[in-house]
């Protein structure tokens, strides 16, 4: 059980009025014709999965009913902001190229 | 092997206040090389390196366990054992096991409490009894036992279960395979390590692997905690950890790792004598030896390495159970948990090698893998010493994912374990 804050209703709720939407920022190839098995594969099952921070997406399921980003810890719930889907690519961006 | 447990070892024992007895399995110290390594000492693990050393006469093996053995969802799952899958692929492996199961006490020389009190699987929906006949029906042409159970006949069998229309999703009926059971987890993990154990594996536990040495698309060897180990063959079945074992290798898993809960009530006198499960209201349950009633539900839907899940679940749990069996209601709980089950897109698990060679990986069994341990490990162990899948697990390759040849086994898994 966590608290998570939505940035539509900017407002602090329990995990339950929420619902998970797995992870972010899975890029549809953009010229799916010309895509692998390999490829195709890959976008559709494959998974980051890490013990660790991940970019995730949720939906406020049982309030708002928008869908936004989350950055949250799996080894323990802790969770470092929570952003609507554009201001989350530039904050994913930013660390992408910091790291 | 050394057979040496048995009702004149223990009676002899008896007289000397049982003062006597060894360790189940030997406790060695690292070697710097082995022929094959396997990662986790799970059911899964342990099983895989019995039957190498069993079966394919490998001597030389060790299995490496980052915390104690069998601490993982071995001894945290709630030991439904079943074989009644949809797909030919599926209910022909987890077949295997079961039958292995049914002999397994006396092969490994140790009592694993393995008990064939049938499983229901409840149906609520119409639909959900469309797709019990049909998997019945398929179970049936594949010399499965399994029997479609009208609802009174559900009742006949368990007469404390409400089956009335004051609920809000009646039961209609029910699935049934009376071979399927449970069995002790714990008692898995110790016979298969003592057995392997005695064919001369070495368990080696608190030594965490940490990364892979691999060359030209080859396995060296191993990063471990507990120093460098030289290897040409890796069998990784680290469960909830492969995402992370994977990444070590450069490999991608269609993996998730979710927190599946379960808990127990103060024991009670005997009450229920199978086992119930329903993927509608999303809980199941059965007795244990000691008394308990062990109940499970489904995962928690985000992913999470923390072995622990949300509170809403247990309470949403816990009223499916009562509706099915309103004289639960004053029940209290004992204990609660959670373990890090390995989800895969088609609910079924990954026994494959890989693109580097010399490594392998068995996981994907989410939800449902205790059942399979001895069949996991007989056909793993087959894969590992042949450098080729079993025709058993053949289908379960990772390339599945690429072939678009998947096995959805969603129906017969789900909430169901
Ligand atoms: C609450 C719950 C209920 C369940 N109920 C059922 C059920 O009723 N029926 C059923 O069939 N299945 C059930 N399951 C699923 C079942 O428990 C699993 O599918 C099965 O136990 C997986 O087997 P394993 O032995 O491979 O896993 P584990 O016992 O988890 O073994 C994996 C081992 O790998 C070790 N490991 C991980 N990373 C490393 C590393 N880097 N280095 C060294 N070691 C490492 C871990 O410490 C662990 O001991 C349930 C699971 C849970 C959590
Ligand atoms: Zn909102």
């Amino acid at each position: 059980m966590f608290v998570i804050k939505c940035p539509h209703c900017n407002e602090p709720r329990e995990e339950e009025e929420f619902h998970y939407e797995g992870e972010a920022f899975i890029a549809r190839p953009s010229n799916p014709e010309a895509e692998a098995d390999e490829a195709w594969g890959d976008y559709l099952f494959m998974k980051k999965n890490p013990k660790g921070w991940h970019w995730e997406m949720w939906g406020h399921a049982a309030g708002c009913r928008k869908f936004f980003v989350v950055k949250r810890n799996t080894a323990n719930h802790a969770i470092d902001g929570a952003w609507t889907l554009q201001g989350a690519r530039a904050a994913y961006e930013t660390e992408q190229v910091a790291a | 092997m050394n057979k040496d447990y048995s009702i004149w070892k223990l009676l002899s024992q008896g007289f000397k206040q049982h003062q006597g007895w060894t360790p189940a399995w030997r406790n060695p110290e690292i070697k710097s090389s082995y022929d094959v390594v396997i990662i986790g000492a799970g059911g899964h693990g342990l099983a895989t390196a019995y039957y190498l050393a069993k079966e394919h006469g490998v001597k030389n093996i060790a299995v490496l366990e980052k915390g104690y053995l069998g601490g993982g969802n071995t001894a945290r799952n709630t030991t439904i054992v079943r074989s009644n899958y949809l797909w030919d692929e599926a209910a022909l492996l987890y077949e295997h096991s079961l039958k292995l199961w049914e002999g397994l006490s006396e092969d490994i020389n140790f009592n694993v409490m393995f008990s064939q009190r049938g499983v229901f699987n409840l149906g609520h929906t119409l639909q959900d009894m469309r797709d019990i006949e049909r998997r019945v029906n398929a179970n049936n042409l594949n010399g499965i036992d399994a029997l479609a159970l009208s609802a009174q006949e559900v009742k006949d069998h368990i007469p404390m279960i409400n089956i009335g229309k004051n609920t809000r999703f009646p039961i209609m009926g029910a699935s049934f395979q009376p071979r399927a059971g449970v069995a002790r987890h714990d008692a898995v993990a110790w016979g298969f390590a003592r057995a392997a154990s005695n064919y001369g594996v070495d368990i080696i536990e608190n030594c965490e692997v940490q990364g892979m040495d691999i060359e030209n698309a080859a396995i060296k060897g191993l990063q471990t905690s507990l120093g460098y180990i030289k290897t040409s063959k890796v069998g990784c079945v680290t469960a909830g950890h492969s995402s992370v074992m994977a990444k070590a290798a450069g490999i991608r898993m269609p993996i998730e790792s979710h927190p599946l809960q379960a808990f127990v009530s103060e024991s009670l006198k005997p009450v229920l004598d199978t086992v119930v499960m329903s993927n509608a209201v999303h809980g199941y349950i059965s007795q244990s030896d000691k008394g308990e009633l062990v109940i499970g539900a489904g995962i928690d839907h985000y992913t999470s390495y923390a072995q622990r899940g949300s509170p809403h679940i247990i309470e949403h749990t816990a009223a499916a159970i009562i509706e099915l069996f309103p004289m639960f209601s004053r029940v209290r709980l004992n204990r609660q948990w959670g373990g890090i089950v390995d989800t895969t897109p088609d609910a079924c698990p990954i026994i494959s090698k890989t693109k580097v060679k010399g490594l392998y990986f068995n996981c994907g069994w989410g939800t449902g893998g205790f059942k399979a341990t001895p069949g996991s490990g007989n056909v793993f162990a087959h894969t590992i010493a042949h450098d080729e899948p079993h025709p058993l697990n053949a289908a379960f390759s990772l390339d599945r994912f690429h072939t678009g040849h998947l096995i959805d086994e969603h129906g017969a898994a789900g909430v169901a374990h």
